[in-house]
């Protein structure tokens, strides 16, 4: 697992060896251990033993504990309401967020730069207010009469709001970059518009499209505040996972809210670490390529 | 690939079309409905001794927040880019957790870790120091979420910077704290800014992680999030606007930060 999160391996200029500098560094600014090692501290104490409580916890009732605590129906039906919500919000981003960064990259019209600035809009603002944003629309005092509450599309919105920047942002760097040469030599060679993108540009799009929208998804499956006001979190309906580990943490069952928990950050652990081996095949295939 | 007139505009319709329906018709529906009973109404509400506490709590976490990630984020950032060490890949990792972790995992952590019945729990139990649903828990809950941005915007800079002009000052005799005020910190000075901007605006925006650590009540824990979900739980709805919409500004001064620093770096990179 290391080697692949290795940002090393993928990125050289990341290995920091610069010659006689390490060298210098190591008497000039101290010890590279004794900084090394505040640093270690500091993250453990903040991130990874946090993170070995849950473990440990869910260790506690064992595997069959742990195996109950995660089958029940309440869990069964979060999930089931969590990833079905994340997978289509994922799909439905990833066509969306692929027409507006080709638009933002391809067309050209007045006030491309504000839409330009406003795509990062839901990175910046709040979840909390993103979820009194979603409910002022789509919410019981629509203007326009849609009132989505309690209904698993008000779940999606709410959703598709938070995440809509990660495949922007991921495809649209790779369409600047692409080069336009290879299409138009395909269109010279008599290829249509619709065989051009299926064989030139959409290859060349695809690793971005997929980590956009993994991310995307991984983004989802942990959504708690822009989800809270417009869910209503009715069981087997609207009650995504967050909002279980919520309840169950309310009703002091510590080791099925830690059960639960796992799951959630072992399917986010799993789909980055796909995401980064994609990411760094295709950053070799470049370099082949180059 | 030229595509016909009527294509272009059909993808141009798509793209703004769904901007439009998700992005700008909601968000500016909220700033109209703040604003329409008059600017009077909007600050009355943003004053209530509530929001007062509320604001006031919330600052206090980013004045503690910040100089935290500050003063061992810009460290990290440096050992990462500037020596190898065994497990380095391993500390690059924990470093993006954060990312990775929804905040209703985060809570769920720190109340087994920190909590009364927690593994340190001894902490609350023996030396009376309340973390969760106290003062104490919000703050760490904070900490966790923010703890990459500092990081992630110092480290590629020192990675561009390289170490000449940090050699040349030392070959001319510089000690080493002389070199870092003179030369490093000048250097990553706008990666710096840009990493305390994102902490501080989630800082303020995080809701996930600090409702399940804190009691929530006003005045004493509720941070300017949870006075926004509490007030549209008890129906104040137009109170929670004004508060959503001051959130909102904190939110358009990060996108301004990120436009002034992508022009900096352009002119830079020119």
């Amino acid at each position: 697992m290391t080697a692949a999160l290795n940002p090393e391996t993928t990125r050289p200029e990341l290995s920091g060896d610069t010659g006689p500098s390490r060298g210098f560094f190591k008497t000039r600014y101290g010890s590279t251990r004794l900084r090394v090692g505040v640093a270690t501290t500091w993250l453990s104490v903040i991130v990874l033993l946090p993170l070995a409580a849950i473990v440990w916890q869910s260790a506690g009732g064992g595997w069959s504990a742990f195996w109950q605590a995660i089958t029940t129906n309440g869990a069964l039906e979060s999930f089931r309401v969590t990833l079905t919500v994340s997978v289509v919000v994922a799909v439905v981003n990833l066509f969306f967020g692929l027409i507006v960064a080709w638009v933002l990259t391809r067309d050209d019209f007045p006030g491309k730069r504000y839409v330009d600035a406003i795509i990062d809009l839901p990175f910046a603002l709040p979840t909390i207010v993103a979820s009194l944003v979603m409910l002022a629309l789509y919410g019981p005092n629509s203007p326009i009469g849609i009132s989505l509450q309690q209904t698993i599309w008000g779940i999606g919105v709410a959703l598709a709001f938070v995440t809509l920047p990660f495949v922007v942002r991921s495809v649209q760097p790779v369409l600047l970059e692409l080069d336009r040469e290879v299409e138009e030599a395909a269109a010279s060679l008599g290829a249509d518009n619709l065989t051009i993108f299926r064989l030139v540009i959409l290859p060349a799009l695809l690793p971005s499209l997929l980590s956009g929208a993994g991310l995307a998804f991984s983004r989802a499956i942990g959504e708690y505040g822009s989800v809270v006001l417009i869910g209503g979190a009715v069981p087997g309906e609207t009650e995504v996972s967050s909002q279980y580990i919520r309840q169950l943490i309310e009703f002091d069952d510590r080791t099925g809210a830690a059960a639960v928990s796992i799951v959630l950050l072992l399917i986010s652990f799993i789909l980055l670490f796909i995401l980064r081996t994609i990411g760094s095949r295709a950053a070799k295939r470049e370099e082949l390529a180059a | 690939m030229n595509l016909s007139p009527a294509t272009r505009y059909l993808l141009r319709f798509l793209a703004l079309g769904y901007l439009l329906l998700l992005l700008v018709v909601p968000v500016g529906l909220i700033l109209w409905r703040t604003f329409a009973p008059g600017v009077g109404a909007f600050f009355e509400s943003i004053t209530t001794p509530a929001a007062v506490s509320a604001l006031q709590l919330s600052l206090l976490v980013v004045a503690i927040v910040v100089p935290l990630n500050v003063v061992f984020g810009v460290p990290t950032a440096l050992v990462l880019a500037r020596n190898r060490f065994r497990g380095k890949s391993m500390l690059q990792a924990v470093i993006d957790l954060p990312f990775a972790v929804s905040p209703v995992v985060v809570g769920v952590a720190l109340i087994l870790l920190w909590g009364s019945a927690g593994v340190f729990g001894f902490v609350e139990n023996d030396f009376g120091l309340k973390i969760i649903f106290g003062f104490p828990g919000i703050v760490l809950a904070s900490i966790f979420v923010t703890i990459p941005y500092v990081i992630r915007e110092v480290e590629p800079v020192l990675h561009e910077l390289g170490t000449d002009q940090e050699e040349a000052a030392s070959t001319l005799g510089s000690s080493t704290w002389q070199t870092f005020w003179r030369i490093t910190l000048p250097s990553i000075k706008w990666g710096l800014m840009y990493g305390v901007v994102l902490t501080v605006a989630r800082t303020l925006g995080e809701y996930g992680a600090v409702i399940m650590v804190s009691s929530n009540l006003p005045g004493i824990s509720q941070t300017l999030t949870l006075l926004v979900s509490d007030r549209h739980n008890r129906g104040a709805e137009y109170g929670a606007y004004a508060i959503s919409t001051l959130l909102m500004a904190v939110a358009v001064v990060v996108l301004i930060a990120q436009v002034i620093l992508d022009a900096r770096r352009e002119k830079t990179d020119k």
